[in-house]
């Protein structure tokens, strides 16, 4: 079986799996039962600067989203930072660390812009033995209002100032935790290294009202007739956080800058994905949320898994291994050519291929009289919503044509010569080939 | 209580009163908005979809359980309607299994289907429940028809009828309009007085008389309806029954089923109601099941359906034949009566094996006897009472297009009309079919 273990920043933990700041890691009660299900690390929920803590409301927190069979895909949140003494919270974290000096545990912060606010927290965090800090640069309601959260996460400056201040007076890994709410997430993660981070983790959740209350004529969740936007998490936000997630690590200045991944990781598959991605280790949160904490008992056998079909011995063997294929739109072969082909053995005839193609798409689907669907080649560009919208995995897959052979929609031979946009003659900018 | 159980000869009360509740309770009971939620998301919203294809009414299926999905049953149930005005009754006795759900791509795929019917049933019990008719009628035409036969084709037909604005006269031979919905079907099926709750809520549209008490043929006259109405449509179902053409079938305790479940479908109180202790059902059909089951449920010790040709044959689906068995019903195949035994009163009946390997069936020569007390015929129903002017089709009355009949003015649809299978739904149909040609010929 595959080892897990992982080192993050110098940082052991059994395994890759963490659970990112947020309500499951407020308490000591929480973390315990989390350690105890197996979880490799925490970031303890956010703490703030001493004195009498935030108040959170008292109507919903939450809302989401859902798909079939009220699947919940999408979840969304007002709760601000701990709304607990700070001196609770550390001692909490002394105990808790004591008790389980094999798993990661790293304390979120979030203070006002002043270095003097930091200078006063980091020694107490210092004190109980936690293994480094997250700078929650990220939440988007409630403190960005004042100035904290992802107010300075939209600011690269700020960023790397604050970054800085804390690596000059605490010792362990510095870590700054990235709203996505910008427009180029590089430029904040440039800014985190410009001030020593150690790590970047990312996404923070994602400016969202997620329904409107018909009745009442309000967003929800819906406090005393008024709602405003919240963060947004969970299943469906990992494309996102997966794409920012590829963004720093292939910026050719932040690349080789360790990132835990956070967003919607909810089985092994979207760590798996996540880390080979270039994330060290990954966050989970929404999934938790949903579905407690056994949950990671899949995550680590699903992961293992996998890791020994594929012979991996070490999560470093497949970490960042998908970066080197990312790249932009115009680097993409336009000589690599695929048409849809629908498997009949495993069709169920429930014709929403043609649906889609016949009447969104290119019309590239046949439907005979008794219900036999099939791909018209000389029509299918290959865009794929026909395997997307098939209710049958593997029904519908995507077959790549041979070089020499014709493309019957264009007439034209497939070559194997890698050709892209940059050197296409429809380019009003092409540039010659080599 | 065990001698009640076991008396012999045809007795009432075989059960406790609450046993006999609990057996006769709704066969599939109502979704709750829960249930229907979950199995909802099941569908997939197929294009042109199976389910759509298989239905006789041709149900937009997968937009009404869209409109579920989206939070508004009230709306599925005007698009189940608007295609089906008896769909409630349907929803609860249709053969889902060889209809719509038989066809469904889940059924081919996982062997589960969509639960349509029950899906239908949420639709339309939860608007019936809030008491509206989502129908209005069109102004006045001035226009009159008379409808002959107040079951699921003639309820139907005039529904239609009535909200293009013509004025409808419904006759019935019996006391109460319904037809087989209220007379026929095993009460499991529609508990809790549905057929007579539907026609009140179909009725709501207005401009239906119902006049119940007249035959065709009897006291009422197609000429006279001709002369007094601008169309006739004729619903009358098959009224007779075939006879049983076995030794001993006039003995005591020899009975029709399906006046067996009518008189079970009006009972105030099936604990009243006799049964025998060995019963055996003659016959393969919906009805000899529906008597079969229903014996089995007021206390008949031993039941058995005897039926001439093999399971394949048989007219009852195998859901139905799979119910039957789940109660305690016997089944035998390629057996036919040749006796019924007794003293006055039947005790046994005697049966021989059939062969089908000539491609005609005959008797083999061997037989054997079952105990039996109480022989149910359910052998199939004729017509009865059609009117001689009308030319038939085979032995029934003979229709092309929309129902349209030898004589002019005259349409006919329902189990008395050719073509179709003998299902509520294909009667349904029918009768909006023919209202439809009605109002074109008469406003055209």
């Amino acid at each position: 079986m595959a080892d897990l273990t992982t080192e993050f920043l110098g940082i052991k933990s059994p395994n890759p799996f963490w659970l990112a700041s947020a309500p499951p890691t407020d308490k000591e009660y929480n973390v315990r039962r989390a350690f105890e299900a197996g979880w490799g690390g925490v970031v303890w929920k956010t703490l703030g600067s001493e004195g009498p803590p935030v108040v959170n409301v008292n109507g919903p927190r939450y809302g989401a989203i859902w798909g079939a069979d009220r699947r919940l895909l999408g979840l969304n949140n007002i709760e601000l930072i701990t709304d607990r003494p700070l001196e609770v919270n550390l001692e909490e974290i002394t105990r808790v660390k004591k008790d389980y000096p094999d798993r990661a545990i790293i304390v979120s912060l979030m203070v006002p812009c002043e270095e003097q606010a930091w200078k006063d927290i980091l020694p107490k965090v210092a004190a109980t033995g936690a293994d480094g800090i997250e700078l929650n640069f990220g939440c988007p309601h409630g403190m960005a209002e004042r100035g904290m959260g992802s107010a300075v996460g939209q600011v690269p400056e700020y960023i790397e100032m604050v970054t800085r201040w804390c690596k000059e007076n605490y010792d362990k890994p510095v870590i700054v935790k990235l709203t996505p709410n910008i427009t180029d997430v590089r430029y904040p993660a440039r800014a985190a290294k410009a001030g020593g981070a150690d790590a970047v983790s990312l996404i923070n959740t994602i400016n969202s009202i997620v329904s409107v209350d018909l009745d009442n004529m309000a967003p929800q969740p819906t406090i005393g007739g008024k709602g405003t936007h919240g963060g947004y998490c969970g299943p469906a936000v990992k494309p996102i956080a997966l794409n920012m997630v590829a963004e720093i690590a292939r910026d050719p200045e932040t690349h080789g800058l360790p990132i835990s991944a956070i967003g919607g990781i909810t089985t092994w598959r979207d760590a798996a994905e996540f880390m080979a991605m270039g994330a060290g280790n990954v966050q989970v949160c929404t999934a938790a949320m949903t579905y407690g904490f056994r949950i990671v008992q899949e995550m680590i056998s699903g992961l293992s898994q996998w890791m020994d079909e594929k012979g991996y011995s070490s999560t470093s063997d497949f970490i960042g291994t998908a970066v080197p294929n990312v790249t932009d739109w115009q680097y993409l072969d336009l000589n690599y050519i695929t048409k849809a082909k629908i498997d009949q053995d495993l069709c169920i005839s429930c014709g929403r291929c043609f649906a889609a193609c016949e009447d969104t798409s290119h019309q590239a689907i046949a439907m005979s009289e008794d219900r036999v669907f099939t791909v018209k080649d000389e029509e299918c560009v290959a865009c794929n919503l026909c395997v997307n919208v098939c209710p049958v995995e593997g029904c519908i897959t995507m077959e790549e044509m041979a070089a020499g052979t014709v493309d019957p929609r264009t007439g034209e031979t497939v070559s194997d010569d890698y050709a892209n946009w940059t050197t296409h003659p429809n380019n009003p900018g092409a540039c010659a080939a080599e | 209580m065990a001698a009640r159980h076991q008396a012999s000869g045809v007795q009432a009360g075989r059960l406790s009163a609450d046993a006999i509740a609990e057996n006769f309770s709704d066969l599939h009971p109502a979704f709750d908005a829960h249930e229907a939620a979950v199995a909802a998301d099941r569908c997939y919203f197929c294009y042109d979809a199976p389910c759509m294809t298989a239905c006789p009414t041709d149900i937009d299926i997968p937009m009404f359980i869209r409109e579920i999905q989206a939070g508004h049953p009230e709306a599925a149930a005007r698009t189940i309607l608007e295609q089906n005005i008896l769909g409630g009754m349907c929803a609860r006795v249709c053969p889902t299994e060889t209809l719509c759900e038989e066809v469904c791509v889940r059924e081919v795929a996982e062997g589960k289907p969509v639960e349509i019917g029950r899906l239908q049933r949420y639709a339309t019990d939860t608007l019936m429940a809030a008491g509206v008719h989502p129908f209005t009628r069109a102004d006045a035409t001035g226009k009159k028809v008379a409808v002959v036969g107040a079951g699921p084709a003639g309820l139907s037909c005039a529904h239609r009828l009535a909200m293009h604005g013509h004025d409808v006269v419904v006759y019935d031979r019996r006391n109460k309009p319904g037809g087989l919905n209220e007379f026929g079907i095993a009460a499991y099926k529609s508990v809790d007085s549905f057929a007579e709750r539907e026609v009140d809520w179909l009725l709501q549209i207005g401009g239906i008389e119902i006049v119940t008490g007249r035959t065709l043929g009897e006291d009422l006259s197609l000429d006279s309806l001709c002369s007094e109405f601008d169309a006739v449509f004729l619903s009358i179902g098959l009224a007779g029954v075939n006879a049983l053409r076995a030794e001993g079938a006039d003995k005591q305790g020899v009975r029709d089923a399906v006046d067996f479940i009518a008189e079970l479908r009006q009972a105030e109180d099936l604990s009243a109601l006799e049964v025998g202790r060995n019963v055996v059902v003659i016959g393969g059909g919906m009805t000899a099941v529906d008597a079969a089951v229903q014996s089995k449920l007021l206390g008949a010790e031993n039941v058995t359906i005897a039926y001439r040709r093999d399971r394949d044959a048989m007219g009852a689906s195998r859901f139905e034949q799979d119910l039957a068995a789940s109660k305690g019903v016997k089944l035998m195949f390629n057996v036919q009566p040749v006796a019924v035994h007794g003293n006055g009163a039947a005790t046994e009946i005697e049966l021989e094996y059939t062969s089908n390997q000539t491609g005609t069936l005959t008797g083999t020569g061997e037989t054997v006897r079952l105990v039996a007390d109480q022989v149910f015929k359910a052998i199939g129903q004729t017509l009865e009472g059609a009117p001689e002017a009308l030319a038939l089709d085979g032995r029934k009355i003979a229709v092309t297009g929309a129902g349209r009949t030898s004589v002019d003015g005259v349409w006919a649809g329902g189990d008395c009309a050719a073509g179709g299978d003998d299902l509520t739904v294909t009667a349904v149909a029918e009768g909006r079919d023919a209202a439809m040609d009605i109002h074109d010929s008469l406003m055209g």
